[in-house]
């Protein structure tokens, strides 16, 4: 038997993390993908065929599945299920909506947030905030799965050539119903997927100065987070936290910018490869991960940043 | 209408854990307890709906060792009605404690179930999905707003790019994420008058619910420590150091 992959995917596109969840399956066994949507969900298709290990992709295109909505989209799982092992999503908002109520659907115990694949039933997942790594072993037939994105080097988008086949809808209870959505528009890359990270803290002090962030974001390509702390306080909005409670980053690069180190910010960036922290506090927890330290007034370095990389 | 509002002790969120020696778990003993942070924000929410004559009453459920009796009674000072303790040795997976739930929520035949997102513990963050799942519940996870008309829940959800909105038909679940409210503190009034307020202790096999869990820790690890690096003196250094020693940028 195979293992399922359901990809998140957006306008045509599929979502990184997906990518990395398929690294993961692929551990496990032959993968399949499952493309459920509407408006691009062809296009989706398509680039799920081209992922390297992918052999098969289920296609639904339906009305039902425009908006991901967890009760028709958990019902098309579970009406697949009996053909495959595992059932795995990336830990995104809809991976995360979704799986679990697919996992009590089947009656087994959903194994969220899996960071380490050691065999078809054993997995690593991190608990208190990343504190502590708890290696579990399920005794359920089927498992059910979401994969930390930042712990599995994502497939190559090219490579693959699978086969494209469409399957019908599993129908929809009518109970929810998708209203509005309010989406923040950037033209950098998604915190998830970025090469470089910039975040702020409460020392940024309020949301205009995060645009001392942009130009420098700019120049290295990279997508611009906060701290809970920041979002608490309303310098932006929630889509842009880092941490246990917001997303979780692994970048080549993670800059935090008049962040102190709360526990609960450090766990969603500490798998990062190279951490630089400029803080004015030298004292700052952030300075014991961090890779290179600057202590600093972020007021007076940001601008030296940016003139810096401007230099070339 | 009723309300169920389920509530989990944990430890403080400002504790930092420690991974026993024989890497059984996380050190308990002596460690500071205290509700799950998202699920006062789920109470908080609870009784702002009565409090607006939506919610006629709120039911507090928590699940685990005896202690957990204080965890109910926060959630009383809080403003929740009454409790139910599932009383057992262990805490439970989350399957098990859907099921426990779904018993409960078929005797009480709430309206709506609020939940917090997830527990910072285990950071499952799929209580509230499988409530829903055994329920044949609609879900509304990760809300930032929530507004009940009629039979009707409008969620306003956090996703990866920003807010979205749904429907649901009632009765229906919602988990709470951060910025759906600031939860109160219990003024000690409330906090005396919620010794007085009905508590009912169960067992799991009252609910006729084996909650025999499906995953074996099999050991719990500290993870990999990061060292800190070096400081830097500059900007000008920072820069030479991630083009040409780090090779980042």
């Amino acid at each position: 038997m195979a293992v399922l992959v359901l990809m998140d995917h957006e306008h045509g596109r599929l979502k990184q993390p997906s990518r990395s969840a398929v690294a993961a399956a692929a551990k496990l066994g032959e993968v399949h993908a499952l493309v459920a949507g509407h408006d691009g969900a062809g296009d989706a298709a398509a680039a799920a065929a081209h992922l390297p290990g992918v052999t098969r992709v289920l296609k639904v295109d339906s009305e039902i599945y425009a908006h991901a909505l967890a009760e028709p989209l958990a019902a098309l799982l579970v009406k697949l299920a009996p053909d495959y092992t595992h059932l795995l999503a990336a830990s995104t908002a809809v991976g995360k909506n979704v799986m679990p109520r697919v996992a009590a659907l089947l009656d087994v115990q959903a194994i969220s947030d899996v960071a380490e694949v050691i065999d078809a039933d054993t997995f690593i997942r991190p608990i208190y905030a990343g504190n502590a790594l708890a290696t579990v072993k399920s005794s359920d037939p089927k498992k059910v799965i979401t994969v930390r994105a930042a712990s599995f080097d994502p497939v190559p988008a090219e490579g693959g050539a699978a086969t494209i086949e469409n399957i019908g809808d599993a129908g929809d209870a009518g109970v929810s119903r998708f209203v509005s959505a309010e989406l923040s528009k950037s033209e950098r890359p998604e915190l998830t997927a970025a090469r470089v990270v910039i975040s702020g803290g409460r020392g940024m002090q309020n949301g205009e100065n995060f645009h001392l962030i942009d130009p420098i974001a700019e120049k290295l390509g990279a997508a611009v987070g906060a701290s809970r702390a920041a979002v608490d306080a309303g310098f932006v909005p929630n889509d842009y936290q880092v941490g246990q409670t917001g997303k979780i980053v692994a970048p080549e690069l993670y800059m935090a910018v008049g962040i102190s180190g709360a526990i609960q910010h450090l766990a969603g960036m500490k798998d990062s490869k190279v951490i630089v922290a400029i803080n004015k506090d030298e004292d700052a927890p952030i300075f014991q991960v961090a890779d290179y330290g600057l202590v600093a007034d972020l007021f007076t370095a940001l601008p030296e940043l940016q003139a810096e990389l401007e230099r070339g | 209408m009723k309300l169920l509002v389920p509530v989990k002790r944990v430890v403080d969120y400002n504790v930092k854990v420690r991974v026993k020696s024989d890497q059984t778990g996380v050190e308990l003993a002596g460690v500071k307890m205290a509700m799950n942070p998202f699920d006062e924000i789920a109470i908080e929410e609870a009784v702002r709906l009565k409090e607006k004559g939506v919610a006629t009453e709120i039911v507090a459920i928590s699940i685990g060792i005896a202690q957990c009796q204080e965890t109910i009674r926060t959630a009383l000072a809080m403003g929740a009605d009454r409790g139910i303790l599932v009383e057992m040795d262990a805490s439970p997976e989350p399957l098990a404690v859907a099921k426990m739930l779904k018993a409960i929520a078929d005797n009480e035949q709430p309206r709506l179930i609020i939940l917090g997102k997830q527990a910072i513990d285990d950071d499952m963050n799929a209580t509230g999905q499988m409530l829903a799942a055994l329920l044949g519940w609609p879900q509304g996870t990760f809300a930032s707003k929530l507004v009940v008309e009629g039979d009707t829940a409008m969620v306003t959800r956090e996703i990866d790019g920003g807010l979205e909105t749904v429907s649901l038909t009632l009765p229906a679940i919602v988990t709470a994420d951060l910025r759906l409210n600031e939860p109160r503190y219990a003024s000690l009034p409330n906090i005396m008058k919620a010794r007085k307020k009905p508590i009912e202790t169960i067992k799991p096999a009252d609910l006729g619910v084996d909650p025999a869990p499906r995953l074996t820790t099999l050991k719990v690890t500290e993870p990999p420590k990061r060292l800190a690096g070096k400081k830097v003196g500059s900007v000008a250094e920072l820069v030479d150091k991630l083009r040409n020693e780090a090779k980042v940028i």
